[in-house]
C-alpha cells in the first residue's frame, strides 16, 4: 500500500471518531499554544526592554554618585551628593566623549488653567537632547543661554500636553504653566517616542538645570551626569576617561574606592536581557511540560484505539495487510493528531500572545523559529508517542485478533 | 493446487503438548468444491487457519500453487493471503463504518492497486453477488445475508487461487444460507476452487466433496453423490431477509 493510501485510511479512522480525535488534539493544542504564547510574550518583553534601554540614547554612559554609608547602612546608589556642576565642566568633550549633560530631577504638580497633572521634571542642559535623541515637534528646545540665565522655560512631553489640555496637538507654546507654583513659559513640545511607563520620555518636562536647582530643588545637586560616547568602540575609553577625571576632581587617593559609579548602557542591556531570557525559558519550559502531557494523552488514546480496533486489525491482516501497513496506519493517525493539534495550537498561541501584547501594551513577537520548533516538536511527539501503540498493533497475530471480541 | 503432506500442528502449553493436527495429507485440485466437516475440537479450524496461511504448521509441507508456504512467516504470509486466498468468515468481518464498496476494495488496496481500477473491480464484484445497488451502504445498514455477500465479493475480487469460507452460513437463516450457497455454486461453476468449513450436514451437501476430521486426523474423504442445487435466486434489491 502506498503512503498516500495509508494517510487516507488514517484520516478516515480519525473522522469516524471525531469527538475522541478532537479531545486528543486538545492536549497538543493547549501545549503548543502555551509554548508559542509564552515564548512570544517573553520575546516581546525582551524586545520592549531592549528598545527602552536603547531609547535612552546610543552609547550612553550614566554617572551617578556612589552609595553613601552612614554607620554601615547603605543609602543606596545616588544617596551621596558627590556629583556637582563642577564635575560636569571638567568632563570635556573630546576623542571619546561626544556630549555631556547633567541631570537634576524631581517630580512636581503642574498646573494650567485647563487642567493639572503630576509629572517628572528633568533639569538639564541643551546637550541632553543630543544624548537622549530627543527631537522637537513644535517650538524649540532649551538653549545654553536658557541654562546660563536660569530662564523659567519648559519643554513638555506630548503626554503632559494631553494631560493639561486634553489634546496632544493643542496650542500650548508660549502659555505659562505653574510647576509647584513657579511659573514657567512653555517653549516647545517633544516628539512622541511611544515609550510608556515610569520613565517615559513622553510624560516629562524638561527645563534648564539651573532653574530647577534654584526654584524647585533648592540645592545645587546633580543626580546624574549623562555622557554619550562617540562610538560603541570608544565606550570603554570614555568610561576610563570619566573615571580618571572624576577621581582627580574628587581628590580620591590611589587605592580608595570611587565615590561615583559609571554605568554602561550595554551592560544594563545585557543584564536585563539575561533576566528576560531566563524568564522566557522558564515560561517556555512550563508550557513544554504541558506539551509533553499532551503527547502522553495521544499515546493513551492510541493504545485504547488499538485495543478497540483489534478485530479491524485482524481483518486487515487476514486480507493481506503487512505489519508495516498497520504500523503506518496507526503512526499516521498519531502524527496527524499531533500536527493538526500543533497547527491549531500555533494559531491559538499567535492569537493569545498578540492579545496579551495588546493587554500589556507591548509588541509580542512570534519568531519563525518558535513556530517551526513547536511544529517540529509536535510532529516528533506524534511519532514518539505513536510508535509504541502502532508497533503493538502491527505485531498482532491475525488469528488472535480475529477472535477478539 | 493444494497439496498437504504430513501436516502437524502441536500446541505446547507448558509441558503438555496437544496435537491439533496429527499428520494430515490432503490434496485439493483446481476447481474443486470441498466441505471440511467435523465436531468441535476435531482440528478443522486449525486446518482452516493453515490452509488460509494465517498460521503455519509445526511440521509438514504445504504446497499452494506449487510453492511451499509452510515455512513462510509474517509479511510473506500477508502477501500470500493477499494474492492467493479469499477469506469468508462466519461473523462476516467487514470493517464497520465503512461502505460496502470500500470493504471490497480493501484487499486490492493492500495489493497496491490504483484507486480507479479498485473501484471498478469492487463494483463489478458487488454486482456479481447482487449488491450493485448497495455499494454505498455500510455494514450496519445491510442484513446478515447481504453482509456475507459483501464479504464474498471482497474474497473473490482479487481472483484468488482458493476461496476459504469458515462457517459462512453459521450466522444466517436458512434462506440467506441458501442464497450464499447459490453464489458459491455459481463461483464453482465458473471454475473457482472453494473450501468451506462447516458442521451443518445440509450445507455440506451443496458441495461436491466432504472431508471429515476427527481428533486431528482425516476420518473420511468422499465425493458427494448428488450435490443439492441451491434454489434461491439472488435478486437485485431484494436482499436476504432476516
Amino acid at each position: 500500500m502506498n503512503f498516500l493510501e495509508s494517510i487516507r485510511v488514517s484520516l478516515r479512522a480519525l473522522r469516524a471518531n471525531k469527538l475522541r480525535s478532537s479531545l486528543t488534539m486538545l492536549g497538543i493544542i493547549i501545549g503548543v499554544a502555551a509554548v508559542i504564547a509564552m515564548v512570544g510574550i517573553g520575546n516581546g518583553a525582551t524586545a520592549s526592554i531592549t528598545s527602552q534601554i536603547q531609547g535612552m540614547g546610543s552609547n550612553l554612559l550614566t554617572i551617578s554618585s556612589a552609595q553613601s554609608f552612614s554607620g554601615g547602612v547603605s543609602g543606596g546608589a545616588g544617596s551621596s551628593a558627590s556629583l556637582s556642576m563642577t564635575d560636569v565642566s571638567k568632563l570635556e568633550v573630546g576623542r571619546a566623549i561626544k556630549a555631556v549633560a547633567p541631570v537634576a530631577s524631581t517630580s512636581a504638580q503642574v498646573v494650567l488653567a485647563s487642567g493639572n497633572t503630576s509629572t517628572s521634571i528633568t533639569g538639564t542642559t541643551e546637550d541632553y537632547a543630543t544624548i537622549r535623541n530627543v527631537t522637537i515637534a513644535r517650538g524649540r528646545y532649551i538653549t545654553e543661554q536658557d541654562v546660563n540665565s536660569s530662564a523659567r522655560v519648559a519643554v513638555l512631553g506630548p503626554t503632559v500636553v494631553e494631560n493639561l489640555m486634553g489634546d496632544v496637538n493643542a496650542d500650548i507654546i508660549g502659555k505659562n504653566i505653574k510647576i509647584n507654583n513657579v511659573p514657567f513659559q512653555v517653549i516647545g513640545v517633544t516628539t512622541a517616542t511611544g515609550s510608556t511607563g515610569m520613565s517615559s520620555s513622553d510624560d516629562m518636562i524638561t527645563a534648564p538645570i539651573t532653574t530647577i536647582q534654584a526654584r524647585l530643588i533648592g540645592k545645587k545637586t546633580v543626580r546624574n551626569i549623562l555622557v554619550s560616547a562617540t562610538s560603541e568602540d570608544l565606550m570603554q575609553i570614555a568610561q576610563d576617561d570619566i573615571t580618571a577625571t572624576l577621581r582627580k576632581a574628587h581628590k580620591i587617593q590611589e587605592g580608595k574606592d570611587d565615590d561615583f559609579r559609571v554605568q554602561n548602557q550595554a551592560d544594563m542591556l545585557e543584564a536585563m536581557q539575561s533576566v528576560t531570557q531566563t524568564l522566557t525559558m522558564l515560561l517556555g519550559g512550563i508550557a513544554g511540560i504541558s506539551l509533553l502531557v499532551g503527547g502522553i494523552g495521544i499515546m493513551n488514546i492510541m493504545l485504547v484505539s488499538v485495543t478497540e480496533r483489534t478485530r479491524e486489525i485482524g481483518i486487515r491482516k487476514a486480507i493481506g495487510a503487512k505489519g508495516m501497513d498497520i504500523l503506518l496506519q496507526f503512526l499516521i493517525e498519531a502524527v496527524v493528531l499531533s500536527i493538526l493539534g500543533g497547527g491549531i495550537g500555533i494559531a491559538l498561541g499567535y492569537g493569545g500572545s498578540s492579545l496579551a501584547g495588546k493587554a500589556l501594551s507591548m509588541d509580542t513577537s512570534i519568531s519563525l523559529t518558535s513556530v517551526v520548533m513547536a511544529f517540529g516538536f509536535s510532529a516528533a511527539i506524534g511519532i514518539i508517542f505513536g510508535v509504541f501503540p502502532a508497533r503493538k498493533a502491527a505485531a498482532m497475530d491475525p488469528i488472535d485478533a480475529l477472535r477478539f471480541e | 493446487m493444494i497439496n498437504l503432506k504430513g501436516i502437524k500442528k502441536i500446541y505446547a502449553n507448558g509441558d503438555i503438548k496437544v496435537a491439533a493436527l496429527g499428520g494430515v495429507d490432503l490434496h485439493v485440485g483446481e476447481g474443486e468444491f470441498v466441505a471440511i466437516m467435523g465436531p468441535s475440537g476435531s482440528g478443522k479450524s486449525t486446518m482452516m487457519n493453515i490452509l488460509g496461511c494465517l498460521d503455519t504448521p509445526t511440521e509438514g509441507e504445504y504446497f499452494l500453487d506449487g510453492t511451499d508456504v509452510a515455512k513462510a512467516t509474517g509479511d510473506d504470509l500477508s502477501v500470500i493471503r493477499n494474492r492467493k486466498i479469499g477469506f469468508i468468515f462466519q461473523g462476516f468481518n467487514l470493517l464497520p463504518r465503512t461502505m460496502a464498496v470500500e470493504n471490497v476494495e480493501l484487499p486490492m488496496l493492500y495489493a497496491g492497486m490504483g484507486g480507479k481500477e479498485r473501484r471498478t473491480r469492487a463494483i463489478a464484484a458487488l454486482e456479481s453477488v447482487g449488491l450493485g445497488e448497495r455499494i454505498h451502504h455500510r455494514p450496519k445498514e445491510l442484513s446478515g445475508g447481504q453482509q456475507q455477500r459483501v464479504a464474498i465479493a471482497r474474497a473473490l475480487v482479487t481472483n484468488p487461487s482458493i476461496i476459504l469460507a469458515d462457517e459462512p452460513t453459521g450466522n444466517l437463516d436458512s434462506r440467506s444460507s441458501e442464497e450464499v450457497m447459490a453464489i458459491f455454486q455459481r463461483l464453482h461453476a465458473q471454475g473457482n476452487t472453494i473450501i468451506i468449513v462447516t458442521h451443518e450436514p445440509d450445507i455440506a451437501e451443496f458441495t461436491e466433496r466432504i472431508v471429515r476430521f476427527r481428533d486431528g486426523h482425516i476420518e473420511g474423504d468422499e465425493p458427494v453423490k448428488n450435490p443439492r442445487k441451491a434454489q434461491a435466486q439472488v435478486v437485485e434489491g431484494e436482499g436476504g431477509a432476516e
